[in-house]
């Protein structure tokens, strides 16, 4: 049994860095697979075969999408950074550049910002189907 | 650090949790609009404007023999409400003292609370947001004056709705003073009011300050679209040796994309003068 994703003794981790090694390494999977996908779907002829195969890649694309979203929530410079990245318009390494300059902008100071996402939010959201 | 600026406050992290805690209870009671409309996002500060999906003609074009048309945008409105908080009553809060005086903050909270139900509800003319209300085709039903038939205009704004097609379950908001002689009522027989309205409707009776009247609504979806860019947070503006100053802000925008799916509730005549003091 291999526990590649650890590059530090295991024993030494705390748990909810284990979590987050395990997350990151079902990433990578799913995004490898996710190419895996695209290769022998660019070389397949049977097209029974290769709508198998397109279901099964949108499945990983669900995966990753979700372990994406569980590592954003615990990390929220991470999901600050991708918040100026992600389904944005305009040039993606700008973009970048700019999301990180004002998400570690004053690193090393303790992190006020607040709320469950990092934004400062109060989390308020809908109130549907709540009681006042 | 972002645009809140919260890092350069004078504040402890046990100082700023507990005026977060204090801000998202004392504002959630009173934002009823969320209670009934779909929300969407929150998409960040950054977002500044909700696609319409829809174009204007441009009559005139750089060349001859093209078309041209603009995308049209509904623009997000910021709310803003500052309030201050006393250095003193924060030092007494780390020392461990359980009731330090935020009373600044609940009426901030309370204030924005009430602009955001009045634009959704009533509208925003400068900020293009057409309210529920005043997007509603329906005339409309009139309140009764006297609370013992209170039923009757809300069961005829459910059957209005139910003869256009639009399906439940439907809610009822209510201005302050409506709200507080639906649940002080009881009907003849002594069945209490509310239970009588909830039955009616399928949905929630909610206390609306900022809302003029009340309106009965669909709640299936679709119809009403709030789309927060930033969500209500607390930001920081400045400090003195005394107090920081700080504030509550929001960006939204809001579209009544199916009008039709609402009926207003009118004030009799002589009501909206004595209740229209009592809205805020």
């Amino acid at each position: 049994m291999g526990f590649d994703q650890y590059h530090e003794p295991p024993g030494e981790l705390p748990a909810a860095t284990r979590t987050f090694a395990r997350m990151c390494a079902s990433l990578t999977e799913e995004a490898e697979a996710i190419g895996w996908y695209q290769q022998r779907l660019a070389v397949e002829t049977d097209p029974e075969a290769a709508a198998v195969m397109r279901d099964a890649q949108g499945e990983e694309f669900k995966h990753f999408s979700m372990d994406l979203e569980f590592l954003l929530r615990r990390t929220p410079v991470w999901r600050e950074i991708a918040r100026g990245v992600l389904f944005c318009e305009g040039d993606i390494v700008e973009r970048g550049e700019q999301a990180e300059a004002v998400a570690t902008a004053g690193d090393g100071e303790p992190d006020r910002s607040g709320g469950p996402d990092g934004s400062g939010s109060l989390g308020i959201g809908s109130l549907r189907g709540t009681a006042r | 650090m972002n645009h809140l600026l919260r890092r350069l406050a004078p504040l402890t992290d046990a100082n700023w949790a507990l005026i977060d805690q204090e801000a998202a209870e004392r504002c959630s009671p009173a934002l009823a609009a969320r209670r009934v409309v779909d929300f969407a996002g929150p998409r960040g500060w950054q977002h500044s404007a909700t696609d319409l999906g829809r174009t204007r003609t441009l009559a005139g074009v750089p060349s001859e023999a093209v078309g041209a048309a603009q995308r049209r945008v509904l623009p997000l409105v910021e709310l803003r409400a500052d309030f201050a908080v006393s250095l003193a009553e924060l030092r007494d809060h780390d020392r461990g003292a359980p009731d330090p005086d935020l009373a600044e903050l609940d009426a901030a909270a309370y204030r924005i609370a009430v602009a955001e139900n009045s634009a959704v509800v009533h509208g925003w003319r400068e900020a293009a947001i057409a309210g529920i209300a005043e997007a509603s085709p329906h005339e409309g039903q009139a309140l009764a004056d006297t609370i013992d038939i209170y039923p009757r205009p809300v069961a005829g704004a459910v059957e209005l709705l139910l003869q256009q097609g639009i399906g439940g379950p439907y809610g009822l908001l209510l201005g302050r003073d409506e709200y507080t002689r639906v649940i002080e009522s009881a009907e003849h027989g002594g069945y209490p009011l509310l239970d009588h309205l909830r039955k009616i409707l399928g949905g929630p009776i909610v206390w609306a300050p900022g809302v003029d009247g009340g309106l009965v609504l669909s709640l299936r979806g679709g119809d009403f679209l709030f789309e927060s860019g930033q969500d209500l947070a607390v930001g920081y503006d400045h400090h003195d040796r005394d107090a920081v100053q700080l504030y509550l802000q929001e960006s939204f925008s809001f579209v009544a994309a199916t009008p039709e799916a609402a009926v207003p509730l009118r004030r009799p005549r002589r009501a909206t003068q004595r209740a229209r003091k009592s809205r805020s």
